[in-house]
């Protein structure tokens, strides 16, 4: 395996310098939200996970449709890794909701299209490692998981707009709100807070995409070598 | 005016959810690029003997 590019270790170590102004800043220099107290600074790192979360789920599909046009490996590989970590962001996103949910609306769960919608999303592209799992041929399981995930990113924009196309009771963060629905409103340090939040979450996606996407070239050249020696 | 609730237990709560699993996962790229390393020496020993 080729050593890691000096570019790739300037992104580790902007990652953790990244992650720990994000938590700064969302833990000391964000004001206390008045209604909610503490807990509405979870939802800067609630948004900061979903938008990689979705944004991975949405380029795996593109992937997917590249990998069906080229049939070269490669694509396949980093159609993986934008899965991989999409399914563990999107998976805290979850978690980080329903820990707010449970002060805000005194339940850890409700069956809201915003929270359905999302858990329905985690499940199919769980459900995406399964089938990959269950599929010996590297040729065959790429196509499989090229089809899937470009149904799957499908989940991804419906996630997006279910609180603005159903009646729900989660907050609208981003865009206007219809009469009905929860406004988010945000202080100019909040904003601050949130909008760091998004770029450092963007700068850690990317590194870790990448770390990632190394692990598979390895993962596919040992594959290789077994077939080789075997 | 009604006094702000203090929620900061979810708080910490949810900060602690997203370092460990944030943690693990990175653990976990770390164990099997190590194993995938080993693995790809053995197979380019057996390779170098065949």
């Amino acid at each position: 395996m080729t050593p890691k590019p000096v570019l790739l270790k300037v992104l580790d170590y902007l990652s953790i310098i990244l992650l720990v102004i994000a938590t700064y800043l969302a833990l000391v220099y964000a004001p206390t939200e008045q209604v909610m107290g503490d807990v509405q600074r979870v939802f800067y790192f609630h948004i900061g996970t979903a938008w990689v979360g979705l944004l991975g789920f949405i380029l795996s599909a593109l992937l997917g449709i590249t990998y069906l046009v080229t049939k070269d490996m490669k694509w396949d590989i980093i159609e993986v890794a934008a899965v991989e970590i999409s399914v563990v962001f999107f998976f805290i996103t979850i978690v980080l909701g329903s820990i707010w949910a449970r002060p805000a609306w005194n339940t850890w769960w409700t069956w809201d299209p915003r929270l359905t919608t999302a858990a329905i999303t985690e499940l199919v592209y769980v459900a995406y490692f399964m089938l990959r799992a269950g599929v010996e041929d590297p040729e065959r399981r790429a196509r499989f998981g090229a089809v899937y995930a470009l149904f799957g990113g499908l989940s991804a924009p419906i996630t997006f707009m279910a609180i603005r196309l159903f009646r729900s009771i989660h907050p609208v963060v981003i865009g206007a709100a219809n009469a009905n629905q929860e406004k988010m409103n945000m202080s100019p340090d909040m904003r601050v807070a949130f909008f760091f939040a998004l770029f450092a979450f963007t700068v850690i996606f990317i590194d870790l995409f990448w770390n990632r996407i190394r692990l598979g070239q390895l993962e596919n050249k040992v594959e290789q070598l077994k077939l080789k020696v075997m | 005016m009604e006094p702000t609730p203090d929620t900061s237990a979810y708080m910490i709560a949810g900060y602690a959810v997203f370092f460990i699993v944030s943690a693990i996962y990175i653990m976990s790229l770390f164990v099997r690029n190590r194993s995938l390393q080993r693995d790809l020496e053995t197979l380019e020993n057996l390779d170098q003997k065949k």
